[in-house]
């Protein structure tokens, strides 16, 4: 059984459509991550999911029940993306009382220290740092011993360790058999800790698969060089297999897209040859998530 | 990852010599390894273990904090604490507010109004602001995804308005009687009146901190505060308003006024304060029910 099912999801505000039409399925003990600009919808879908929000169409499933089930309570670990903590308590107390809601919780003081957070146990929420409150959240949503995680943008302006703390954490999460929903506009953060990504952008899905088919799609893979400037692509693309493209741009710096395998390299390397040409700096390239992420939602702000 | 494993010897064979060629090709699998996290965490710490502790126990860790909170809160306790035991001293020895009633003490006459007051103040006032800015903090949202439950909730904020109550009357109480207080009346009738005064205004604060943004919660509870203060007869008697004083006395602090002062003063049943009261109760916490928004 899947951990979490969203299948045709609809949110809405007023006129405007946050979620249209959204369905992915995430897999027990894997990390899901939620990938997409702002405003794509992120929030929106897995506060569906939390039971915050009332879908306004199709279905969601969490662990086999309907969201915000009572019985998913202790067994859903929430992190929403800001806010949830008494201001005037103290971190240690926070902490202490989420733990007191659960049977078997993980103990506080380790959490907290863990999270680089001793030294604030006894710094009242309202004077702790965004990324304080940010990892203090974090262990609010975990200290349950849940089975299934929401974190809302869990590394959203964290420094550099406290980014690998949380990654950390969410890595051990998974490890240890938890599944994670993450939502996250930051590509190389699912491209590390997520074993499916499911793209958003405008409230539907665009892409979703494991990293590795979002990134290795052999059919785009591209092969880069420098030579002289004004090769006739044309002719080069003739001594290609088919489905290939050639371009040339700027002048001097060639672009080959296509199933890049060894054949393709030794074919571009002997045509250069055969011309008499001193093929230079030759790269293959692997996408990364976010070319697929700009390919799929565009480079422009929105 | 099979393609880039299998380009990686041709590639390399292929160009030898080409260094851009190698380090883009091995670059790829280095950076594969790379996006492995190492954990820090033992094996298994962290392997689910979903559970609900007991309730009573949640029931003692929520009472305990909003306790702590209540207290911690410097307005709060002024207007809990501070104010009545200052108002009480104030009125039971400076005589520039007369006693309306003749042959009954200062202090007889004005103890029942500064413990409505006190109750007013706690189940009312505090628990409308502290409640309002937990919606606005987002709280209670993310108190509704842990697994304690909402009526545990409700019944810790409860708890926590008694205790506050009961230290109120305490205080309230010996600094009284050093003053002279007599009380009559029995304990049974003046705790029935207070259980269901309490009732009443923690309808309407839940009402107003379940409806009200933080701020707006604020300066509505304190001006309703306000009002009530002056007009429910806390420190004087209705008479004084003249006509008004038939529509005034369906007020619910004029209520819990009057009605404690019937049995701490006259000894008699206030069975009128109390249906006034009881009709407050059930219209605030029955609105408080339908309308409460919990973010």
């Amino acid at each position: 059984m899947s951990a979490l099912e969203v299948t045709d999801l609809v949110k809405r505000y007023g006129s405007k459509t946050a979620v249209d039409g959204l369905s992915f399925t995430a897999q027990p003990g894997r990390v899901l991550a939620l990938l997409g600009p702002n405003g794509a919808g992120k929030t929106s879908t897995i506060e569906v999911c939390e039971g915050f929000r009332k879908a306004d169409g199709g279905s969601v499933r969490v662990l086999g029940q309907h969201p915000g089930d009572q019985s998913l309570r202790a067994r859903v670990g929430v992190m929403p993306q800001s806010g949830g903590t008494y201001p005037g308590l103290r971190a240690g107390e926070v902490l202490r009382l989420f733990a007191s809601f659960s049977k078997h919780p993980l103990p506080p003081a380790e959490l907290l220290v863990r999270l680089g957070l001793g030294d604030v146990e006894r710094t009242a929420v309202r004077r702790l740092s965004g990324g304080q409150a940010q990892r203090l959240s974090l262990a609010l949503a975990v200290v349950g011993r849940p089975e299934l995680v929401f974190l809302d943008e869990p590394t959203a302006g964290l420094d550099p360790q406290a980014r690998l703390a949380t990654w950390d954490l969410v890595a051990s999460l998974r490890r240890d058999g938890v599944t994670v929903l993450l939502t996250t506009h930051l590509m190389d953060e699912a491209e590390r800790l997520a074993d499916d990504v499911v793209v958003v952008d405008a409230g539907r899905v665009v892409a979703s698969g494991t990293v590795q088919e979002l990134t290795r799609g052999s059919a785009l893979g591209q092969l880069r060089f420098t030579a002289r400037a004004g090769l006739d692509t044309d002719q080069l693309l003739l001594a290609l297999p088919e489905g290939c493209t050639a371009k040339e741009s700027p002048a001097g710096d060639y672009l080959v897209e296509g199933v890049i395998d060894p054949q393709l390299l030794a074919s571009v390397t002997a045509w250069c040859a055969g011309h008499g040409v001193m093929a230079q700096d030759l790269r293959v390239e692997r996408r990364t998530l976010e070319d697929v992420f700009f390919e799929l939602t565009g480079r422009g702000l929105r | 990852m099979t393609r880039a494993e299998k380009g990686q010897p041709a590639v390399t064979r292929a160009k030898k010599g080409q260094p851009a060629v190698t380090r883009a090709e091995k670059g790829q699998p280095a950076m594969a390894e790379s996006a492995m996290i190492t954990s820090t965490w033992a094996d298994g710490a962290l392997a689910p273990r979903p559970g609900v502790a007991p309730t009573l126990s949640m029931l003692r860790a929520q009472t305990r904090t909003e306790l702590t909170l209540l207290l911690r809160n410097g307005e709060q306790v002024l207007l809990s604490l501070v104010l009545p035991i200052g108002l009480l001293i104030i009125l039971s020895t400076l005589t520039f507010v007369e006693v309306p009633v003749d042959g009954v003490s200062r202090i007889d006459f004005f103890t029942p109004g500064v413990i409505a007051l006190a109750v007013m103040s706690t189940a009312f006032t505090g628990q409308a602001i502290a409640t309002g800015f937990e919606r606005q903090y987002g709280v209670l949202k993310r108190l509704g995804a842990t697994p304690l439950p909402r009526a545990v909730l409700l019944g810790a904020k409860t708890l926590s308005v008694l205790t506050v109550e009961l230290l109120q009357l305490l205080l309230l109480g010996a600094v009284a009687y050093s003053l002279g207080w007599h009380p009559a009346g029995t304990v049974p009738v003046v705790l029935l009146v207070l259980a269901v005064g309490t009732a009443t205004f923690s309808g309407l604060g839940l009402l107003l901190g379940g409806t009200l943004r933080g701020l707006t919660c604020l300066a509505v509870a304190n001006l309703l505060w306000l009002v009530l203060f002056v007009l429910g007869g806390v420190i004087s008697s209705l008479d004084s308003f003249g006509p008004a004083e038939a529509v005034l006395r369906f007020l619910p602090t004029a209520a819990l006024s009057d009605g404690l002062r019937a049995t701490l003063v006259d000894a008699s049943f206030p069975g009128a304060e109390l249906l006034i009261l009881a009709v407050w109760a059930a219209l605030g916490l029955g609105a408080a029910s339908r309308l409460f928004r919990w973010e």
